[in-house]
């Protein structure tokens, strides 16, 4: 157990240290989802004027429960990225000789995929309360609200983890972003489910971040719903992708 | 018929200045006589490039002047290139073209069409053994295959002059060997004359008429090998001792017919011998009375390294890495 | 133009053609791509119709404009990428060294992004036909759109290459590719301007050129003939490419240093 937390500290510290020093990894990573908050509440907010748009909390903090649930995918895919980096330059074969236990490198870029991600969240909801975002639920249902967000990260960090692991090169981007932002986009992410007609609403009502995503707005309008489902949702996607990143880090394993 | 100047190239005084940079060339004059190969021999960081840019009209220079073909580079540019073929320190090919198309497009640049591009191209790839990969693409060839597109490239125009840098670099040996017999047929019955970059002292040894070593972007020596190593005329003996512990006694013994040199084998002692002093046999009897056993002794005949060593006192080899690089071509052109 | 130079810029037109078919990445995603994005918005915001003042009762067909910009993009990026590499990797130079004119290579590099983007445009609109909408201007428009869309094309490829020719840098221009999406988000792709309730929006929407190459298209497909947005679109779009072209002849000037 104490290998494994020294060589996560060690990741991580390196991971951070890197993002937070390096300003082309720093700024998409805060821009991106500002930039879609900005775009997406100031193009669209018309659109809460739609007969059956029933959200009373407003537009701001309805888009603003979809950016934070994707910057919280998006910091663990953009997590991916760095470790197909690592394997291209022959960084990650200096951790793999070095780490007494390799699991504590699997830990450390969680860790660290939630920090980068914690700050960005932080920087977002600063931001949205500038733009005078509407909060009606308390205090536990703001803790809710961040708490899916952060299983999301590591739902997210888990799996791009994995596509990293198996495929060791950074053209794997692509692999371990679109499905992410297919998920992202295939929900409700403009307007309430019941407002979505054909096809994508049909997507949309077996998608299963839509219950994320409902649940957030849920909980920013202090009128929680499918909690239960989220959650178990969301602890379900961990469970799946944990069991996925452990097995492709045992192939970087035999692949040597 | 063409007149001598029309291939021959001419530098005097030539330099080239980078912004914010040191003087990458600074000041060569040269002459290369047609139907010549001169071999361009100096360390990484030269100016070797550089120059190589500036006679091929990619780069104009600072100052000093130039012509190639009988054409100013500066006023007569679009001549210069018409006049020759050059193949760069980079393959520069595409790796999505097949080599086939590689020869159509060079040769529609080259304003050659139709059947006559055909011919060419079919001409060129059997001459430097590339028809059976012609139509795979270049991302599938090897380093010696690239650099064969990359000379057919250069010829597609039956150009009078040729400028080869560093063609050879990262080249097995026998891709290597197959190049230099391209370029000394080319020189030799075809009458091409070939300017040559290479830091490899065998290439410039085995293919050049004539030899410009350039260090720090100045010429500092030029002649054929045989009198570049001739002016020298200085052997070099090396002695491994049997016994590594007399190591000290075989340097002092031999340090009384030379200076000591480096770049020889582990364990060895090797100098430099002076013009008056010391033969072989002397040399075995001075090591004899002191009673060392020698398990090797060998005679070295000048290099072109040892000219290279003599005129700046550094070996040529590595010279380039012990230096901080020089731009010879810096990211961001600088404006003349 | 000389004789020689008709042929050169369809061999080097050729070239970038061939290279982009010869990566499916390049080819699927900017076809892919934008249509999913079209897919998506088209039933996210099919209420969006529902608000008074909307143009049309059908998103599909307010929003098939984004492709054509957005393809147009993607495609010259991609694209200016590879002329980057060819800097880095000396293949301008080679170029360079032949008796080609530096303006003739411009116009092929231009020349084959214009062809892909055309290709693209083709695919788009069958697409869109395919799924219902209907071109209120016609055969006429649909002819109409694809000269609007090589000239959006080649703004965008101007731009790309003036990038690519200053840089020389591959990353540089891959970097260009969130700087021209900010344009696209905050513009009038997802609403009409009269309708963005935020004022701020309204304004750089207002001020933002993309806008008028969108609406232009849009009114091709969903009023016919609006010579307004028409002209506007069309004024944009050649503004954009005889700066972008200026800049990148400069540009090329500079980098080939050659006498």
């Amino acid at each position: 157990m104490k290998d494994t937390i020294s060589v996560a500290r060690a990741v991580s510290w390196r991971v951070l240290h890197t993002f937070f020093t390096n300003k082309s990894f720093l700024l998409p990573s805060v821009l991106f989802p500002l930039f879609f908050f900005t775009a997406f509440v100031g193009a669209l907010s018309r659109i809460s004027q739609v007969p059956g748009f029933d959200f009373p909390t407003g537009y701001t903090a309805f888009q603003f429960v979809f950016v934070l649930l994707q910057s919280a995918a998006f910091s663990g895919v953009f997590t991916g990225f760095g470790i197909a980096r690592d394997f291209e330059s022959g960084f990650m074969r200096r951790l793999m000789l070095a780490a007494p236990n390799r699991s504590g490198i699997l830990l450390g870029y969680a860790v660290s995929s939630l920090a980068r991600w914690l700050t960005v969240a932080a920087i977002v909801t600063v931001v949205a309360l500038i733009a005078r975002m509407n909060i009606d639920g308390n205090g536990v249902d703001l803790v809710g609200l961040y708490v899916l967000a952060l299983l999301l990260n590591l739902a997210g960090t888990l799996w791009a983890t994995g596509v990293a692991m198996r495929l060791r090169t950074q053209q794997a981007a692509p692999v371990m972003q679109m499905p992410v932002f297919l998920i992202l986009f295939f929900a409700p992410v403009y307007v309430p489910l019941d407002l979505l007609k054909g096809w994508i609403h049909g997507v949309a009502s077996v998608n299963p971040l839509t219950a994320l995503l409902e649940a957030g707005r849920g909980f920013i309008s202090g009128r929680p719903d499918l909690t239960l489902a989220a959650f178990a949702i969301a602890v379900g996607l961990i469970l799946g992708f944990t069991l996925w990143a452990i097995r492709g880090l045992r192939r970087a394993e035999a692949a040597g | 018929m063409d007149s001598p100047r029309q291939n021959s190239i001419e530098a005097h005084g030539l330099v080239r200045e980078f912004k914010k940079g040191p003087r990458a060339v600074d000041g060569i004059d040269l002459r290369v006589d047609p139907g010549e190969i001169y071999g361009f021999l100096g360390p990484n960081g030269a100016g070797k490039s550089t120059t190589v840019h500036m006679l091929t009209t990619l780069l104009p220079p600072t100052a000093g002047t130039a012509t190639v073909a009988g054409y100013d580079v500066v006023e007569d540019g679009p001549k210069v290139r018409k006049a020759i073929g050059a193949a760069l320190q980079e393959a520069a090919l595409d790796p999505f073209l097949t080599g086939r198309e590689h020869l159509r497009l060079q040769t529609s640049m080259h304003g050659i069409t139709g059947d006559e591009r055909r011919r060419r191209s079919d001409e060129l790839l059997t001459r430097v053994g590339l028809m059976e990969a012609a139509d795979r693409k270049v991302k599938g060839y090897s380093g010696g295959m690239k650099r064969r597109l990359d000379l057919a490239l250069a010829l597609v125009h039956r150009p009078r002059i040729l400028f080869l840098d560093e063609p050879t670099t990262g080249l097995d040996v026998q891709s290597r060997t197959a190049l230099w017999v391209e370029v000394g047929r080319l020189a030799k019955d075809e009458g091409v004359t070939v300017f040559l970059t290479t830091q490899y002292l065998e290439e410039a040894d085995v293919l050049a008429d004539r030899v410009g070593i350039i260090d720090h972007g100045r010429i500092v020596a030029e002649g054929t090998p045989e009198h570049l190593k001739a002016e020298i005329a200085c052997s070099t003996v090396e002695a491994v001792p049997a016994n590594p512990d007399e190591r000290g006694t075989v340097a002092t013994v031999l340090e009384r017919f030379g200076a000591q040199t480096t770049g020889y084998g582990p364990g060895s002692v090797a100098v430099q011998l002076t013009a008056s002093n010391g033969n072989l046999a002397e040399i075995v009897r001075a090591l004899d009375a002191e009673g060392v056993v020698l398990s090797q002794l060998q005679i070295h005949e000048p290099t072109l390294d040892d000219v290279f060593l003599a005129k700046t006192g550094r070996h040529l080899e590595g010279a380039g890495e012990e230096e901080v690089a020089e731009p010879e071509q810096p990211a961001e052109p600088a404006r003349v | 133009m000389t004789a020689t130079a008709l042929p050169q810029i369809a061999t080097l037109g050729r070239r970038a053609v061939i290279r982009t078919a010869r990566q499916p990445a390049n080819v699927v995603f900017p076809l892919i791509f934008p249509m999913l994005l079209l897919a998506v918005n088209a039933g996210g915001l099919h209420s969006a119709t529902k608000l008074p003042g909307f143009p049309t009762s059908s998103f599909l067909a307010f929003a098939l404009a984004v492709p054509f910009v957005q393809g147009a993009l993607l495609a010259t990026i991609n694209a200016n990428v590879e002329f980057a590499r060819d800097i880095q990797t000396g293949f301008l130079n080679r170029l360079a060294l032949t008796p080609v004119r530096s303006l003739v290579l411009l116009f092929g590099q231009l020349g084959g992004l214009l062809t892909i983007a055309l290709v693209q445009a083709v695919f788009y609109l069958v697409v869109g036909l395919a799924f219902g909408v209907r071109l209120e201007s016609g055969i006429g428009g649909a002819a109409l759109l694809l000269v609007l869309e090589a000239l959006i094309a080649l703004a965008f490829a101007a731009i790309g290459s003036w990038a690519a020719l200053r840089t020389g840098s591959t990353e540089a221009v891959q970097g260009l590719f969130p700087v021209f999406f900010v344009f696209l988000f905050l513009s009038s792709m997802n609403m009409p301007r009269n309708l963005i309730q935020t004022d701020w929006f309204r304004w750089v929407a207002t001020v933002n050129p993309v806008s008028y190459l969108i609406e232009a298209v849009r009114s091709l497909v969903i009023e016919g003939w609006n010579w307004e947005a028409l002209g506007l679109g069309f004024a944009v779009a050649i503004g954009m490419s005889v700066i972008g072209f200026a800049l990148a002849a400069h540009a090329l000037w500079n980098r080939l240093e050659r006498t």
